[in-house]
């Protein structure tokens, strides 16, 4: 039947050469491709766990930190070259850090001193500089904070607290 | 011998309706025969002819299904719609050439004979061959039937250009080649007689 039109090939008469699919595949389908998709996750858990760095942070120096004044703000990264993190020195003199990253979907968030706040531009997201919580706008969940230590040698990034 | 096969040999058949009812019986359509007694001209008449599924070698019913509910098993039995799939268009029913395609408007489906295939895939007859009194339906191999009839059996039909074969033999006169019921077209003029079934067996 190689004259036969191509959809002919969809419906086929011959019982054998229908893909029919009966109640019990579907059933086992689901319940091994549900079964695939726990162990999966598990295994993600699992191995994830293993990767991300428990407590193992370094030490970093932020250069600079003291020369900061109040209501100002410095880049700087942490724990690796790709984290950029945002130095804030609060209005009451305490210097508290949080990851650049916003919580909603990943844009750089800004300091604005005015506000007291740091702002994501992208969707309009609001988080308040004493404590990183959100306080409007899409994200829900606070910027990651860094732990810093001042010493009078300098200001140093020691952890990170999600 | 050769395989066993179904043959309807309509001459024989006395309208008793026990293939009806035989079929009627079956749990797979418990309380629905699948079989159609015929009556041929109730006027002048008593001649019955019981109507199985031919089981075209190449199924009509299946090439139309627009929603692929025909199926034809390996063995050149033609199923009834799938359940799931049927739609009750009746494409079916206004394809087949023997008229066997029934529509059930209470369940929106199609249902057919399907040869009994519960029974007859495991070697048993069908239900209406089984009950048949004058063995106008029977279940048997070519050889029983060609030593005990006096017609022959002939699976080959001429509807106009089209013909069909099929998997269920009709005892016919012997000589005969091929069963040619002559189409009354829309408009047109019957050669015979309209009821003349006779002549139109023959292809006269």
């Amino acid at each position: 039947m190689s004259d036969a039109p191509r959809w002919k090939g969809d419906f086929p008469v011959l019982w054998d050469e229908d893909h029919y699919v009966t109640r019990r595949e579907l059933a086992k389908f689901l319940t091994l491709g549900s079964g695939t998709l726990v162990a999966a996750t598990i295994g993600v858990a699992v191995v994830g766990d293993d990767i991300r760095p428990h407590g193992r942070f370094q030490r970093q120096r932020i250069d600079g930190a003291h020369a900061l004044t109040k209501g100002s703000s410095l880049l700087f990264r942490y724990p690796t070259g790709e984290d950029p993190c945002l130095l804030v020195r609060l209005d009451d003199g305490k210097l508290t850090a949080y990851s650049q990253v916003c919580t909603h979907l990943s844009c750089a968030v800004v300091h604005r001193p005015l506000a007291g706040e740091l702002f994501c531009p992208c969707h309009e997201g609001h988080f308040a500089c004493a404590d990183g919580r959100p306080t409007a706008g899409p994200p829900e969940r606070r910027l990651p904070r860094i732990v810093l230590e001042e010493t009078a040698g300098g200001v140093y990034a020691v952890g990170v607290e999600v | 011998m050769s395989e066993l096969a179904f043959f309807i040999d309509y001459s024989r058949c006395i309208g008793c309706q026990a293939c009806v009812l035989a079929c009627e019986e079956c749990d797979t359509h418990r309380g629905q025969s699948m079989i159609h007694l015929e009556r041929i001209d109730m006027r002048d008449s008593v001649q019955t002819a019981p109507q199985v599924c031919m089981h075209c070698k190449d199924p009509i019913c299946a090439r139309v299904c627009p929603a692929d509910a025909i199926k034809q098993t390996p063995d050149g039995v033609t199923q009834s719609a799938l359940k799931p799939r049927c739609i009750g268009c009746s494409n079916c029913v206004l394809a087949c050439p023997f008229g066997v395609p029934n529509y059930q408007s209470a369940i929106d489906q199609m249902m057919k004979c399907d040869y009994c295939y519960d029974r007859t895939s495991a070697g048993k007859k069908p239900m209406c061959a089984t009950v048949c009194p004058s063995q106008a339906l029977s279940f048997t191999t070519l050889e029983h039937i060609e030593r005990t009839r006096q017609g022959t059996a002939i699976n080959r039909w001429v509807f106009g250009d089209e013909v069909v074969e099929t998997k269920v033999y009709v005892v016919v006169p012997k000589e005969t080649q091929e069963v040619r019921p002559d189409l009354v077209q829309l408009g047109g003029k019957a050669r015979h007689e309209p009821f003349d079934v006779a002549a139109m067996l023959e292809g006269a």
